[in-house]
């Protein structure tokens, strides 16, 4: 790495202990509670390790008191698989359109960005404001003509309506600068070249820009699920009665006072880090591919 | 509309590739613009009705009064110059927004020094970076339960302490305090500043450090003078993706707070279970023109329009 008779000036000493330090302070408290989640039957929320088991994990299993985790883990599960498939498709067809100009593109782009800045907080309250003055028309509606489907009518918010909403207005601005950021590098030669050759629209979308941008839809896809599976400020108003798991957990930090949190935390951290394995092998995956295919 | 180009930074508007199927893109944007028109705009516009709105009855009716500001303002004006629980909330909301800015600013600016100056090889500089971006993906709740074993009552660092006599008795404040609160967003939000900083200063051509050195200026005059110029977008960037997101904020500060620490969301977060809808409403409104003001001030400093 160091090139010849260049020698590290002594700022480089003091910036790398920072970085070392800084790296420790990001994972050093990550690394407690996987390790305190292996604490013995007896031990408690803090070191020394009572003996190291398995215990935690196994009551973990059979539920954390009143809370039926599980059913919280299969909903984010679920709504963080949508979330990440609408993610792409969304914001693919929207980064290929920015390639084009269209009224209103810069309104667009403008309103997509807010959406990152705007406080979570107001925008799922906003959501949830929504929600609940449709349920109140609904709920007039059906008094007022008496209409037999709309009987017993509760709320139209739920895991697939109002926080899958909220969360793709978390999801998509990520999704299309990213876009962006490939379409910027994106050499439209090869397009062209493939149009000279006789290639319609759809054609060269399909066997000649999306090959090429296959490893960064694989990254999108990945903001998409794993900021689904931690989201909570924006979902927190804007969710029906069942709560995904992150909201759970929120709820759990106060409650529960056993290393089970810890084990739990052991659990979705394991998943985040294996969606995130994943995402990097396609990538890899997929470059390699390229690679051989281009020689 | 014309800047769109520009602004996204999508310089092919002329090229000549996509002049065809321009009635594509429309189709193509559709569904996304659709769905921020239906869960951002329409929301962040019924939030500022609703402000306006009566709710009697478990049923919002649109009578336009001011009786949610009034009530939210109550008192506040009379009463100065001790708080009322309005201001009160917000200055510390915004103490709690400016401590973070410093701390992630000065951290973020000097690890992204350190990636984009000091490591030389391209492989470990993405290396690096990808490692401290790892974290940013897993859950945030689950990295705040994460200091209960190190800073509370009994957890590491007290051990430590008392351990080598610094103290006797463990430290209160280190957990479920203002301590751990800001501590909790720098370890969560450091990242977002770090990035585009680092962003900024990956752009910086190289030979212009050398020109300001073969000029005879320190390494500190580099830095003041040509590095942080050349950063300010990033500096900005990361300075309103940090300051917004810690003004909103109600989840870190009730839960590194130990439920104890008010901040403007988490207000907003109690009036919305008590079903104070217009209350919760003018808050969030007062809330977003803050932020705006905020971002408008942090605009003015630099273009970054042209960075992006």
């Amino acid at each position: 790495m160091n090139r010849d008779g260049d020698r590290r000036p002594p700022a480089f000493w003091w910036l790398a202990a920072l970085f070392s330090l800084f790296v420790l302070f990001l994972y050093g408290p990550i690394l407690a509670i996987v390790v305190l989640s292996f604490q013995g039957p007896s031990g408690g929320l803090t070191f020394p390790m009572n003996g190291v088991s398995t215990f935690w994990f196994s009551k973990l299993w059979q539920g954390v008191g009143v809370v039926d985790i599980w059913a919280a883990f299969g909903r984010s599960l679920r709504l963080g698989a949508v979330v990440m498939l609408l993610t792409v498709l969304l914001a693919l067809p929207a980064g290929l359109a920015f390639r084009k100009r269209f009224v209103g593109q810069g309104a667009l782009f403008y309103v997509a960005v807010a959406s990152l800045i705007v406080p979570s907080i107001v925008v799922s309250l906003g959501i949830g404001l929504e929600f609940r003055i449709i349920d109140d028309a609904v709920k007039a509606l059906a008094e007022g003509t008496g209409w037999g489907f709309l009987r017993g009518y509760e709320t139209a918010a739920g895991l697939y309506t109002s926080a899958l909403g909220a969360h793709l207005t978390w999801t998509l601005p990520f999704g299309l600068l990213i876009l962006f950021a490939v379409f910027n590098r994106f050499n439209p030669a090869y397009e062209e070249a493939a149009r000279d050759l006789g290639a319609t629209p759809g054609r060269t979308l399909r066997h000649v820009v999306l090959p090429i941008i296959a490893p960064s839809l694989v990254g999108v896809a990945l903001f998409g699920f794993t900021l689904s599976w931690d989201e909570v400020a924006r979902t927190s108003q804007a969710i029906g009665g069942r709560n995904t798991l992150p909201l759970e957990l929120q709820g759990l930090t106060t409650t529960v006072t056993t290393p089970e949190i810890y084990a739990l935390g052991t659990v979705t951290t394991g998943l985040s880090l294996a969606v995130i394995g994943v995402a990097l092998a396609g990538v890899m995956i997929l470059r390699r591919r390229r690679a051989a295919a281009s020689r | 509309m014309d800047g769109a180009g520009r602004v996204s930074g999508v310089k092919v508007g002329d090229a000549r590739p996509v002049r065809r199927g321009r009635g594509a893109a429309y189709w193509q944007a559709a569904p996304f613009a659709l769905l921020f028109l239906l869960f951002f705009i329409v929301p962040l516009v019924l939030t500022v009705a609703v402000s306006f709105w009566r709710f009697d009855d478990y049923v919002l009716t649109p009578e336009l009064n001011l009786d949610a500001y009034r009530e939210m303002f109550e008192g506040c004006i009379d009463r100065l110059p001790s708080l009322c629980v309005t201001f009160a909330t917000y200055l510390s909301t915004l103490r709690f927004a400016l401590m973070a800015w410093a701390v992630t600013l000065v951290l973020g600016f000097a690890i992204a020094y350190f990636l984009a100056f000091h490591v030389r090889s391209v492989p470990m500089q993405m290396a690096l970076f990808l490692l401290c971006t790892v974290p940013f993906w897993t859950s945030n709740i689950i990295r705040m339960v994460a200091w209960v074993p190190l800073l509370g009552r009994n957890g590491l660092v007290n051990q430590a302490l008392q351990g080598v006599g610094a103290t006797d008795a463990p430290l209160d404040w280190l957990l479920y305090s203002e301590f751990s609160v800001v501590l909790a967003f720098v370890h969560l939000y450091t990242l977002f500043m770090m990035v585009p900083i680092f962003n900024s200063m990956a752009r910086i051509d190289r030979s212009l450090l050398e020109a300001a050195r073969d000029a005879g200026a320190s390494s500190w005059q580099t830095l003041w003078n040509v590095v942080i110029p050349l950063c300010k977008p990033g500096i900005v960037i990361g300075s309103i993706f940090v300051l917004t997101i810690v003004m909103g904020d109600f989840v870190t500060v009730g839960i590194m707070g130990g439920q104890q620490i008010a901040s403007i969301g988490k207000v907003i977060q109690v009036q919305m279970s008590y079903l104070q809808f217009p209350v919760a409403a003018a808050n969030a409104v007062v809330l977003l023109g803050i932020v705006l003001l905020m971002i408008w001030a942090l605009t003015k400093l630099v273009d970054i329009r042209r960075e992006l």
